[in-house]
């Protein structure tokens, strides 16, 4: 037992762990949306964004967090500004922004060689470099998430499944988006440290769609996908101390393995009969 | 009758595109109103004017004032895979007034009544998709109906369903309609719907003719309208819209010929 508690010996470990199970839930939470309003990519594009705002930030001496949260949430308004031209998707838009977004990020790490920030860890996700000033970040970035689902969870699941008629109905649906983009870009940028940049889309777009496979309820859905991120963070990291492999990756292929797990739930079931599924599920 | 909505010379683009030009309408409390007209013809469009949607560039929309209106979206354009039962589906009607996620015991017993009013008791837990044609168009009136609405707008609401489908959504909305509800829709079927409603909108970007089904469904209205000439027929003092297609070019007559083939014993000839 004293062995298996080994790790939360060390402090740098228990920020570790708490940072990481607190994104692993914050990404799960918002990513249902993310996943539902098929902007999986933007994860992906906007994770790489920030990249370049967390090093431009650092040259210009500014808070590199608050700098890649800003350069997220500015990438986002613009993807969405430049893909309401309909001669430009939007895959092709978030394609465009947030990769020459990383480019000026690699051009300046290039350029200003000597950093004493290691950026390999934003890359790739790093437990050692979390302080304890990044558990009350994340930790103030998911109580902000959750005050925005809990109060706008009716509004923005009414214009995520149909924002024509949320609009007729008396949604605000550009003030949905905005609010969602703001929350997206806080929760990257508060856990790019841990979960590392060319990862964290992993763990935005995983957990939802796990949840999927296992509900037809939006409700549901989001409670699934909250726990499977939230446990995919904690054992990705638990597991990380042990097998001695990046933080980041150690929790996309735990969620993974999660992922495949209910996938073969999800087939397993539809070849039941429905008499047999509806008796032990519904 | 008190008018609920009135459009003065409402004009509309999107982008240099002008989708609705100098367009006057009035539906007033308890009107059936059709919009027909050919793709593209500002159908939607003045859907949403009507539903305060689109703000126009020029001309003004006037309503009743805090007139509630329930709109009806082309079921093409829903995504049958959300994640959605249709109870969530129908409860979306109450976004506003409540912060808390849940629904309060008011709207639950709501919801229930409108789904048993609509023939859908019994089927808040399913899922949207598990629903036959007819069933998930009543969904999406019932959230429109959840509003309390004295005008319900419908986006095409028997495109691309079958005869049976149709019948069954258009009796659901002839009930409402009796129950005092205005309802103003929009279809392509001339014959099927269109010609037995009480009253016609023909559209084109402008109004070409409004008026009763026998007054607007004519052969000079529907040219204006579709830009094709349609022949007009009188089946028990009902306008029947004809179409007529080119025959392909160089085919005169298709004679349909058959050949009996005997088949003899122990051998089988195959159509090539």
């Amino acid at each position: 037992m004293s062995t298996l508690l080994e790790p939360f010996d060390y402090g740098f470990f228990r920020h570790a762990i708490l940072v990481a199970t607190l994104a692993g839930a914050l990404c799960g939470l918002i990513g249902i949306y993310v996943v539902l309003r098929g902007m999986s990519y933007i994860g992906h594009g906007l994770s790489h964004a920030i990249f370049g705002g967390a090093v431009a930030s650092y040259v210009l001496g500014v808070n590199v967090i608050l700098g890649a949260g800003v350069w997220a949430f500015v990438s986002a308004l613009m993807i969405n500004k430049v893909s309401r031209r309909r001669t430009i998707g939007a895959d092709a838009a978030i394609g465009t922004i947030t990769t020459a977004s990383f480019a000026v990020g690699l051009i300046l790490v290039s350029t200003y060689r000597s950093f004493v920030v290691n950026f390999d860890a934003l890359l790739f996700g790093n437990v050692l470099g979390v302080s304890q000033a990044d558990v009350w970040l994340v930790a103030g970035v998911g109580v902000f998430a959750a005050t925005v689902v809990f109060f706008g969870y009716r509004q923005l699941l009414f214009s995520t499944f149909d924002p024509e008629v949320a609009e007729v109905s008396g949604v605000n649906t550009g003030r949905a988006d905005m609010l969602l983009a703001i929350t997206l870009a806080a929760i990257l940028a508060s856990t790019m440290s841990v979960l590392g940049v060319t990862l964290i889309a992993a763990v935005l777009v995983i957990p939802p769609v796990t949840a999927r496979l296992l509900t037809d309820s939006f409700s549901r859905m989001l409670w699934i996908s909250v726990g499977v991120g939230t446990g995919s963070g904690f054992v990705g990291v638990y597991l990380s101390y042990y097998l001695d492999w990046a933080s980041g990756p150690a929790v996309v292929v735990t969620s993974a393995a999660v992922f495949a797990v209910a996938y073969l739930v999800s087939s397993f079931r539809r070849r039941l009969p429905a008499t047999v599924v509806d008796a032990h599920v519904g | 009758m008190n008018e609920l909505i009135r459009l003065e010379k409402v004009t509309y683009r999107y982008g240099r595109e002008p989708v609705l030009v100098n367009v006057d309408l009035s539906v007033s409390a308890g009107e059936f109103v059709g919009v027909v007209g050919p793709s593209g013809s500002g159908k939607t469009t003045l859907l949403k004017a009507i539903a305060g949607r689109l703000d126009p560039i020029a001309g003004r929309v006037v309503r009743e004032p805090g007139l509630a209106v329930g709109y009806v979206p082309q079921v093409e354009t829903v995504n049958w895979y959300f994640p959605i039962t249709v109870l969530q589906a129908v409860l979306m009607a109450r976004v506003n007034g409540r912060v808390v996620p849940w629904p309060s015991k008011d709207d639950l017993r709501e919801a229930e009544r409108v789904l048993e009013r609509l023939g859908l008791a019994g089927l808040g837990g399913r899922h949207i998709r598990e629903l036959s044609g007819g069933q998930q168009q009543r969904v999406f009136i019932a959230r429109a109906m959840l509003r309390n609405p004295k005008l319900l707008l419908l986006d095409e609401p028997t495109a691309g369903v079958d005869v049976r489908t149709r019948h069954d959504v258009m009796h659901v909305i002839h009930e409402l309609h009796h129950d005092g509800l205005a309802v103003v829709l929009t279809t392509h079927d001339l014959n099927g719907i269109a010609a037995h409603l009480p009253r016609l909108v023909c559209l084109n970007r402008e109004v070409i003719a409004v008026g009763r089904p026998r007054e607007v469904i004519r052969p000079e209205v529907l040219e204006r309208t579709y830009g094709a000439p349609l022949e007009v027929l009188s089946h028990g003092g009902m306008p029947v819209v004809v179409e007529h297609y080119p025959e392909p070019a160089g085919v005169e007559e298709v004679e349909a010929t058959a050949r009996v083939v005997p088949l003899r014993e122990g051998h089988h000839e195959h159509p090539a």
